[in-house]
């Protein structure tokens, strides 16, 4: 993993730490384990959007607002890297 | 005299009708007809019809139009046909719905909520294996199981995508799931229950899994009656329910997969189509009604005319909506990418509020164009009964929890339809 895509990943886990309500601790996900397996809902997962479009100042488009995208730490990095390529 | 007891007490517990819990009824089924589905349809719609004002003044499960609907062999439709069924359409399903919702509300609630149940069984179990799922899919068709459907539970209420209790495994190859359900309809008639559950019991509460109990692995003990103002048919009661299941009775598919693919957009497809039945049926009557005075003065439009095209502007309204989303749903039943979508939620979100406050507000439109008769109990111009039953789809599932999930949705929304 670069060191860019790591920073990434630890900015979304401060995000998913904050917001997904998981019944485990964020500090200790490894970067590709489900976030709806920890517990995060559906209702979490918007906030989990939204704050991860404040960190980054980017805006998911509508065929990213899917289920799979919020997968996991490192779903989530990988759209997050594709839109900030694309900007 | 506790309450359970008191309950028990009551002659309603020993209904004729009612499958014992722990037995599995041998249903002695005349031999089929060879009825088209639409033969099928009218038979079961005049059942309903004939039997529906005593259903509701008894409050009782409408035995005689769900009898009908085994012997037109309706439940296991969605079943295919090298399973025993008849691989009908979720449209064809949709208009059946309406047109009970016609005659008895209380039947198409019920025959509603059997097949976004079979549908969860049709969708999500690998029919073309075989498996402990795929002969409980079969019985349905060929014993014609009436399937109910266990989400809400004590201290969670409505929220279907959130459990309290939890699969059990006993060590044993079986599996039990405890439930305090604050209502389960007509749990006491189905030969088995689809109960949500927490996957095991150190699972976070939205990790969930659907449990197939027939009735034979089932105890229902009933907690609160259904004495309701309306739908008093679906014998919607509360009940302690414990269920110990082969393990293989657990669906394959975690629930926000089959909720949101299946049960959600099934259920509110399925009981909108019935809501549109009750207010087609109210605007019916309130058309004959004008039509009636109308033939008394010809060339002067009575009162109630300028009432009624009124009412038919929200009947369009309600008709449209629902036609485009059960159209929606049939044509991306395949389509996960949509199923999983965020229009696709929005729109079964929308569609639910939308069409269960339109079937109250054209039904209490209809009273006020017929007047004094309608507000009778009884004769060929009441509506107190479409009335009563229209008032509670917006209850059922309480329609702010459902806008709060819209509105959260809103949130990130790029406004796609």
């Amino acid at each position: 993993m670069s060191q860019d895509r790591s920073q990434l990943v630890e900015t979304i886990r401060d995000v998913v730490a904050q917001h997904a309500h998981l019944s485990s601790d964020a500090a200790s996900l490894s970067a590709s384990e489900s976030l709806y397996t920890a517990g995060m809902t559906s209702h979490a997962s918007v906030n989990v959007m939204l704050g991860v479009e404040d960190a980054f100042d980017i805006e998911f488009p509508e065929e990213m607002l899917t289920k799979e995208t919020f997968e996991s730490l490192d779903s989530i990095a990988q759209a997050v890297a594709t839109l900030q390529d694309e900007q | 005299m506790s309450l359970r007891t008191e309950l028990g007490a009551t002659d309603k517990v020993a209904d004729q009708h009612e499958i014992p819990t722990g037995t599995t009824v041998v249903r002695d089924l005349p031999p089929d007809t060879h009825n088209t589905w639409e033969q099928r349809v009218e038979a079961v719609v005049a059942v309903a019809r004939e039997h529906a004002d005593d259903v509701d003044r008894q409050g009782r499960f409408p035995h005689e139009a769900i009898g009908e609907c085994r012997r037109q062999r309706i439940f296991g439709a969605v079943v295919p046909q090298a399973r025993g069924g008849r691989a009908v359409s979720i449209v064809e399903l949709c208009a059946l719905i309406e047109e009970l919702g016609r005659v008895c509300g209380s039947t198409a609630a019920i025959v509603a909520m059997h097949f976004s149940q079979e549908l969860c069984l049709t969708r999500h179990v690998d029919l073309e294996q075989e498996s402990a799922l795929t002969a409980v899919t079969e019985r349905v068709a060929a014993e014609q199981w009436l399937l109910a459907s266990s989400t809400t539970e004590k201290n969670i209420g409505g929220d279907t995508r959130t459990s309290s209790c939890a699969v059990v495994e006993n060590g044993d190859g079986t599996v039990t799931v405890c439930k305090s359900a604050p209502v389960i309809s007509y749990a006491r008639y189905a030969d088995a229950i689809l109960v949500t559950a927490r996957r095991h019991p150190e699972a976070p509460s939205s990790e969930q899994v659907l449990v197939v109990a027939p009735k034979s692995a089932l105890k229902l003990d009933r907690t609160t009656p259904w004495d309701a103002l309306g739908l008093r048919g679906t014998m919607s009661e509360g009940f302690e329910l414990e269920a110990t299941v082969s393990a293989d009775h657990v669906l394959p598919v975690d629930f926000a997969t089959i909720s949101s693919h299946t049960m959600l957009p099934a259920s509110h497809t399925l009981w909108a189509s019935s809501w549109l039945g009750l207010a087609s049926a109210a605007g019916d009557l309130a058309r004959k009604f004008v039509q009636k005075k109308a033939r008394a003065t010809p060339g002067e439009l009575p009162p109630g005319a300028l009432r009624l095209a009124e009412l038919e502007i929200e009947l369009q309204r309600m008709t449209d909506v629902v036609r485009v989303n059960v159209r929606r749903f049939a044509d991306q039943a395949d389509d996960v990418s949509v199923l999983g979508s965020m229009p696709f939620a929005i729109a079964m979100n929308t569609l639910k509020v939308s069409t269960s406050e339109l079937v109250r507000q054209i039904v209490g439109d209809a009273m006020v164009i017929v007047g004094i008769a309608s507000y009778s109990n009884t004769g060929p111009w009441s509506l107190a009964r479409p009335l009563r039953d229209a008032m509670g789809p917006s209850l059922q599932v309480n329609n702010d929890r459902i806008l709060k999930n819209t509105a959260t949705l809103q949130m990130v929304s790029r406004g796609r339809r």
